[in-house]
């Protein structure tokens, strides 16, 4: 779980990072590395990569400003994630993590997933007919006083 | 075939037997069972066994044999679960833990006895089946914590017990006896499937408490397989758990 996150926190970055790159160069009015459709100007245009060309028109990150940046609260799953990036010379040089699932949690599922004879899964809803259904005792109030409604009822 | 519901011990109770010659006599001689242990284990009666036992009016050797072999499989299970199974709580016994799986291995005891071979019973969602249902397994569903209208994974069982313990709809209803002032909400249900139900319902009870630790509790009981659902919709399930499922 630890390197499985590790993967999804680096391919986030990768994602994000290519994203702010593509951004870049959009904003300076130069074509992004894969042929792209852009929308921002009304109709839509293609353009084409041009290669190395392209961030040789302008100088490199010349769409951020300096400082710092909070990011919004994010729901992964497994916790809540918040980063803040550090623009720096008009790129980025760091981002530190605000919030990120306590490690005393993250430690445990760790454990879990690294036992050879579990097997982990996303629950599913299931179509399959049943006989009986086995789950947590329910006897919330509402539940029960309907129930006893309805039993009256069917005895009646 | 026979079927009816009631409302005993505070949840609905199933009965249904599928052999031809059952009969409605079977089914008030489970539900006078489920009805007579209520009238002697709940701690909710004031006139109970259990309740008089603790308010000291009962000595140890004044005990019904029935409370004693109840008492006897929940210090039991205590030790096998290495204390996360506890009767007592705020000086108070509760064996309500063991008492309802117990009971279900009575009354299913009971039907047998009557002679009948093909059946379930299903107290609040725990379960014992026999036999077999027109010639194919049972066939039980594991319900969504997170949506009581859906099934998360269907099973085909015979001849063993079904149990689950969760927070889904109930709330917090188990705590960990090493630490009370935790709630448990990492884990939201732990299915158990075991030879019979008492086990599977004790089992499930004292695995529960465990968290995460549960589902590896139950990998090491032979005999007995798991599935556990956690706050995220993430499962994890025992080596043997597989052998169950019914893929659809």
């Amino acid at each position: 779980m630890r390197q499985s996150a590790k993967k999804v926190i680096v391919a986030a970055l990768i994602i994000g990072v290519f994203l702010l790159y593509s951004l870049t160069h959009m904003r300076s009015g130069l074509a992004a590395a894969p042929p792209s459709t852009d929308t921002a100007g009304g109709a839509p245009t293609t353009t084409t990569a041009s290669g190395p060309a392209n961030s040789s028109g302008a100088p490199a990150g010349s769409g951020y400003k300096n400082g710092s940046y909070t990011g919004s609260v994010a729901d992964a799953q497994w916790g809540y994630i918040q980063v803040k990036a550090v623009i720096a010379g008009g790129k980025i040089t760091d981002v530190q993590f605000l919030q990120y699932p306590n490690e005393r949690q993250y430690s445990v599922q760790v454990n879990s997933f690294a036992d050879p004879q579990l097997t982990q899964e996303a629950i599913q809803a299931q179509s399959a007919q049943v006989d009986i259904i086995t789950g947590a005792t329910d006897s919330s109030e509402a539940f029960m006083q309907s129930l006893s409604d309805a039993l009256s009822q069917a005895t009646a | 075939m026979v079927k009816q519901t009631r409302l005993l011990m505070g949840m609905p109770i199933t009965v249904l037997a599928q052999d031809a010659d059952a009969t409605q006599d079977d089914l008030d001689q489970v539900f006078d069972y489920f009805q007579s242990v209520d009238e002697r284990f709940s701690v909710y009666k004031a006139t109970s066994e259990v309740s008089r036992l603790n308010r000291g009016e009962l000595a140890a050797d004044q005990l019904s044999v029935d409370l004693r072999e109840a008492l006897a499989l929940g210090e039991q299970t205590r030790r096998e679960t290495h204390g996360y199974f506890d009767m007592l709580r705020d000086g108070v016994c509760d064996p309500s833990g063991v008492v309802k799986g117990w009971a279900i291995q009575r009354a299913s005891e009971l039907l047998r006895a009557r002679g009948c071979a093909s059946f379930y019973i299903d107290a609040g969602g725990d379960i014992a089946v026999a036999g077999l249902r027109d010639g194919a397994l049972w066939r039980v569903g594991i319900r969504n914590p997170f949506d009581r209208a859906q099934i998360v994974k269907a099973l085909a069982v015979t001849d063993c017990g079904v149990a689950t313990s969760g927070t889904a709809v109930r709330g917090q209803h188990i705590y960990n006896p090493h630490d009370l002032a935790t709630p448990l909400e990492e884990i939201v249900s732990l299915t158990v499937i075991g030879p019979n139900v008492c086990d599977a319902d004790r089992f499930a009870t004292g695995a529960f408490a465990m968290g995460r630790a549960g589902v590896r509790f139950i990998e090491d009981l032979p005999g007995f397989d798991a599935y556990m659902i956690d706050r995220h919709g993430m499962a994890t399930y025992t080596s043997g758990f597989e052998r169950y499922t019914v893929r659809v």
